[in-house]
């Protein structure tokens, strides 16, 4: 089944004010920057973003806050973008912040068919307030809810035309569970080949999972924290 | 005297044991990695998806896609392996990783642990802190013994919103290691050449003292 799409035009035709969007990503590393850009462009607003993290002030996701599209942020960890910080300070923005393992897990389980699942994560804090507590083996556990989205963006190393992904090391991160988790998924890749090319063995997200696909025009791939050793 | 960041980290890694897998959180954890005893070997895991963490890359060899937790650039050594983030989580909640290090605003002696959010002024976010704390068997807290005003930080009760209760067992200070059991903090050892009494002095918890308190090899 052909997924390929030709442009990011054509790949995000359909997001409208007020959806929720899963985007990948863990910092800047794996983020679908080339829709993200896109995202800008259309000027899409009141948006729900699912997203480990937010962006820096001047990328990622921190391009859709600059521009107010964002309603509500669902995230783990939100430093390093003082827009963002501003933003939901004075209230503009409304953020649930969660465990990262419980984000990883919710959306893993929106897209398996799985409505909740108990964790340890959070019991006694302020994540727990509101949730089922039930004890397991002695130890209490919370009560979360699987996510699921409009849309899942993602992005991959390698992807074919039947919509199999690769991705590269540590940028697979949120990408494969939020590809499982959207009821249309939209996956950019770095290279895009015919199906038969990419070795079975070494396919991480099934096609399957994915419905559009396309080569991303452009990536930058700024590093976030850039840490190096002198060569003696 | 009162330890530097560095000295804290080196007697952190002497709890290291051999063939356990560990995470590093953001600060003081991190310098851990350097100071791993002789003859131990561990391999590091990163929450972002990363096992068999290595140093940080040589200036140019930087990969904009190989990152820590800390979203720093790294390396991976030999037998590295990469997955996505709920595997990472399956790690961490299943107890496949035998030791946390993280870094903490306050402590308590019953064990509960705050270091996501100060209400009102801070608010960073959990990341993979709740997970970590809620499931890992061995917990060792790296931070300061106060704070910029003088006040403890070791506790008998949190102030700040909590990240984890009744998690914490171990504590290394520039002062001291403090453990926590049965309600109340141990004193273990002090730091080379500071007294007893600046411990217990800097300590707002339950403090039990020996009559020996040995100082720190590092």
């Amino acid at each position: 089944m052909n997924k390929v799409v030709n442009n990011v035009e054509e790949a995000l035709v359909g997001i409208e004010d007020g959806m929720t969007l899963m985007l990948g990503g863990f910092g800047l590393c794996g983020i679908p920057e080339n829709s993200i850009a896109q995202l800008v462009k259309l000027g899409v607003k009141d948006l729900t973003c699912i997203s480990n993290n937010a962006g820096v002030d001047d990328f990622g996701l921190g391009l859709l806050l600059h521009g107010h599209q964002i309603k509500k942020m669902i995230s783990s960890y939100v430093g390093e973008n003082a827009e963002f910080e501003r933003q939901m300070l004075s209230g503009e923005l409304i953020v649930d912040l969660i465990p990262q393992g419980s984000l990883a897990e919710r959306c893993r389980a929106g897209g398996a068919g799985i409505p909740a699942f108990f964790t340890p994560a959070g019991y006694g804090t302020e994540v727990a307030e509101g949730k089922e507590v039930r004890e397991f083996n002695g130890k209490p556990h919370i009560l979360e809810m699987a996510l699921s989205a409009d849309f899942a963006i993602v992005k991959a190393w390698k992807g074919d035309t039947e919509g199999n992904l690769i991705f590269k090391a540590t940028a697979r991160n949120f990408n494969p569970m939020m590809a499982m988790a959207g009821k249309i998924t939209i996956a950019e890749v770095e290279e895009l080949v015919p199906a038969g090319e990419l070795d079975p063995n070494d396919i991480h997200t099934p096609g399957i999972f994915v419905q559009r696909i396309f080569k991303g025009e452009k990536f930058e791939k700024r590093i976030e924290q850039r840490t190096v050793r002198i060569k003696n | 005297m009162a330890l530097d960041k560095t000295g804290i980290a080196k007697r952190i890694a002497q709890e290291l044991r051999d063939g356990w897998y560990v995470n590093l959180g953001i600060g003081i954890p991190t310098l851990v990695a350097n100071y791993i005893p002789e003859g131990i070997e561990v391999e590091f895991q990163s929450e972002n998806g990363v096992l068999g963490m290595g140093p940080f890359p040589f200036d140019g060899e930087e990969d904009a896609d190989l990152i820590n937790a800390g979203k720093q650039t790294i390396t991976v050594l030999k037998g590295a392996a990469f997955f996505d983030s709920a595997m990472s989580f399956s790690m961490i909640r299943g107890q496949h990783v035998q030791l946390t290090v993280l870094g903490a605003m306050e402590v308590s002696q019953n064990g509960d642990i705050a270091n996501w959010k100060i209400p009102g002024k801070m608010v960073k976010g959990m990341g993979g802190a709740m997970d970590l704390v809620a499931s890992a068997e061995n917990i060792i807290v790296a931070m300061m013994h106060s704070n910029r005003e003088g006040e403890s930080k070791i506790l008998k009760k949190c102030t700040l919103p909590l990240t984890g209760v009744g998690c914490v067992k171990k504590v290394v200070t520039e002062l001291a290691v403090l453990e926590i059991r049965d309600n109340k903090f141990y004193l273990i050892e002090r730091a080379p050449g500071v007294s007893v009494e600046e411990i217990i002095s800097k300590t707002e918890g339950d403090l039990v003292v020996p009559d020996f308190v040995p100082e720190m090899v590092l």
